[in-house]
């Protein structure tokens, strides 16, 4: 399936900036599940720094704000062509090992009700589909809602809430599935919904590593394995390794942020 | 200074002098030696005291001496074990062949705090992670040395090896025309050069190098400042630096300056607010992402604790032998990992023979002398140690050798350690004859750490 893109992220600010950092990945990487047609990167009143691959291999840049600017606009758009593999990307694997998969990180870390969602998943040959039942419990216990939970939202905390995003869904099921003893990592992307050209926010989802299909993709908000109408952009252990954007800026300014996203065929 | 067949060798010309020196002369001397110190500003702050009070470290005049030959097989071994150091951390953040060949427990590397994720699938300029070492040594007999602690972080201390030099010139000129001791004073020098070698490719002319330091604050902002004054290069905080066309820049009277090698003294956990804790204050947003951009060489690299944690120690003859095919030159001290389950039994039941440490503590604090320690000290670090086994590792008591200090009542035997300072660049490694002495000032103590009431004293490493 072709994939037109169109992600603009726009920061207001109350006051001019004297100096503002993004620290930014919207650049989808290659792989067996989609090709990159074309893509692009365009900033205003700002300043592409660097590029680099980071350690999970995502394209990074490093992006400053214009001295004294009161806006910032990063617009990634492009086209990706997807193929439909029901969620499996396989084995291919970047320089970071498998054990690393397995670590908790301050947003995964588990506490008792992450244990005891874990427990729905046994190490047999079933895990497959219990992973399936334990995506559909979490989804049961942490319905999908906006507002409940914020950015550093822990997995154990939005699950004590009883509601949370599809961010909060990717770290806990990622969080679950170490504790079962299965490699998890976040992703972040796009998902196009069928029904609107103009989406709510990017999306995320959570890959697990099992040992006869390599790594396997589930989306929990929305209870599917991620098909063509899927575009994977940063995987991570978590919600922050594998942000679109994060920052940091100098001053006392006040700042607010409009997204816009355009996902069609 | 004594052996049982009298004097050791490398002390007989020093001795010959010493007896000749009239007792309130010294006595002189090493007041001017404090006074000395004091005007030069060299304190330092002890963590945990509860008025954080300046203090000098106590200067002994009375020099420790190394002959030439007992330093020929420190350096090669210490060459062997830097090099070594530096081949596991490329290992470790790239292909794991270490973990792969079982020689190490890959559970030690992952759940070390000190084993940075964002160093994986990289490598720093020149290939060189510990651009500074000082390895601490112990010597227990004749020819044999153990190395204590790798400390691949940020070492510090070398500020002391230079000042006390300095002050011995300064007082006993004499001596040194009539012993020929090897020279300590082009460390600044070597230092600058050696940093320089390990600019990133694309830095173009001389590099420009910078020292970054927390600010006045931290315990060893003396030493921070010493040593860009001694290099000549500028000494910065984080919020001197931005990131300017893609490097990190600091802020000069004429705008911007580009800094090619970094030595930061500041913690990894500090060093980035944008990729590591967002709440600190004394690093450089967006560091972490020029480096990994390849525009900038930050000494030491982030993420070079995880090859001097107490856990990883344990292991370092087999690393040694992984990595260069060589048996280790310097010995190991026995290290029980209480981790285990056996072995905690064995730490506990021989506590009050055994020198307990946490694994990634540093500078004597949080540790156990069992031979010291009283019967509640004992009895409370147990409980400690119930808790948190993987916490610790124990060592049995080293017989440290001892060396002469100064005293109102003559010449007294205290036991020392010698950290000497070692550089790695892309020419290879080059270690400063000498090294700082530390001296357990208290007698029969084997704490030598300045924040438990050690001092220090020259070193002479002799020409021949």
């Amino acid at each position: 399936m072709q994939l037109q893109i169109s992600h603009t992220t726009h920061y207001r600010y109350d006051q001019p900036v004297d100096y503002s950092l993004q620290k930014v990945r919207l650049r989808p990487k290659a792989s067996e599940l989609q090709d990159i047609i074309d893509w692009s990167l365009i900033i205003e009143n700002g300043k592409l720094e660097t590029s680099y691959t980071d350690h999970y291999g995502n394209h990074t840049d490093l992006i400053s704000i214009e001295k004294g600017a009161q806006d910032l606009t990063i617009t990634a758009s492009g086209t990706v062509h997807t193929s439909d593999t029901s969620g499996i990307l396989g084995k291919i694997y970047g320089r970071a090992p498998l054990w690393h998969f397995l670590q908790p990180t301050p947003l995964t870390t588990p506490g008792e009700r992450i244990k005891s969602l874990a427990r729905i998943v046994s190490n047999g040959e079933n895990a497959l589909n219990d992973l399936h039942t334990l995506s559909a419990a979490i989804l049961k216990t942490a319905p999908y809602q906006i507002g409940q939970t914020q950015a550093d939202t822990n997995a154990e905390e939005a699950l004590q809430i009883g509601s949370g995003v599809c961010q909060d869904h990717a770290n806990i099921f990622a969080s679950a599935a170490r504790q079962a003893g299965f490699p998890a990592r976040y992703v972040s992307g796009y998902l196009m919904m069928n029904d609107r050209v103009d989406q709510d926010a990017s999306h995320a989802w959570a890959e697990v590593h099992l040992d006869d299909l390599g790594w396997v993709g589930f989306d929990i908000s929305n209870g599917i394995a991620p098909d063509e109408k899927y575009v994977r952009i940063a995987t991570g252990r978590d919600a922050h390794d594998a942000a679109p954007i994060s920052g940091m800026r100098m001053g006392s300014s006040d700042e607010s942020m409009i997204v816009s996203l355009q996902v069609q065929q | 200074m004594q052996s049982p067949q009298g004097v050791r060798p490398p002390y007989t010309e020093y001795d010959e002098w010493f007896s000749d020196q009239d007792a309130a002369r010294l006595s002189k001397k090493s007041k001017e030696a404090e006074a000395f110190f004091r005007r030069t500003g060299i304190t330092f702050n002890v963590y945990g005291a509860s008025d954080a009070e300046e203090r000098l470290i106590p200067f002994d005049l009375v020099p420790r001496i190394v002959s030439n030959k007992e330093w020929t097989k420190l350096s090669k071994g210490i060459d062997q074990r830097v090099r070594a150091v530096n081949a596991f951390l490329h290992d470790i953040y790239n292909r794991q062949e270490i973990l792969r060949a079982g020689i190490i427990p890959t559970e030690l590397i992952a759940k070390n705090d000190a084993f940075l994720p964002q160093m994986m699938d990289f490598v720093p300029p020149g290939d060189v992670y510990t651009h500074i070492v000082g390895t601490d040594i112990v010597r227990t007999g004749e020819d044999d040395f153990f190395v204590l602690e790798d400390n691949a972080r940020t070492p510090s201390g070398v500020s002391y090896m230079l000042e006390n030099r300095e002050t011995m010139l300064q007082m006993f000129p004499e001596l040194f025309s009539k012993i020929k001791v090897q020279r300590v004073s082009d460390y600044p020098k070597h230092l600058r050069r050696s940093l320089a070698s390990c600019a990133p490719q694309g830095c173009s002319g001389r590099p420009c190098v910078a020292v970054l330091t927390p600010g006045i604050h931290n315990s060893a902002y003396y030493e921070h400042s010493f040593l860009a004054d001694q290099m000549g290069v500028e000494l910065v905080e984080g919020h001197d630096l931005r990131v300017v066309d893609g490097h990190i820049a600091m802020r000069t009277t004429r705008g911007y300056k580009t800094i090619d090698v970094l030595y930061r003294r500041v913690d990894d956990e500090y060093l980035d607010p944008l990729t590591f804790n967002p709440n600190s204050m004394l690093g450089v947003p967006g560091i972490m992402d020029v480096y990994r951009a390849g525009n900038i060489t930050i000494a030491n690299a982030p993420g070079t604790g995880v090859a001097d944690d107490k856990a990883i120690y344990s292991y370092m003859p087999d690393i040694v032998e992984f990595y260069t095919g060589e048996r280790a030159i310097l010995k190991n001290v026995e290290t029980h990992r209480c981790s285990e389950p056996q072995t905690l039994k064995y730490v506990l039941d021989n506590l009050a023979d055994l020198v307990v440490k946490e694994v990634h503590g540093s500078g004597g604090y949080g540790m156990l002398v069992g031979p010291a320690a009283s019967k509640k000290e004992l009895s409370d670090f147990a409980e400690k140690l119930k808790v948190r086994p993987a916490n610790y590792i124990a060592q049995p008591t080293l017989s440290l050798s001892t060396v002469p200090i100064f005293t109102k009542k003559g010449l007294a035997p205290r036991h020392v350690d010698l950290r000497p300072f070692a550089l790695v660049s892309p020419n290879g490694v080059e270690i400063t004859p000498g090294g700082l002495t530390r001296v357990a000032l208290k007698a029969g103590s084997l704490v030598v750490n300045s924040s438990q009431g050690g001092g220090t004293k020259d070193t002479w490493v002799l020409e021949d």
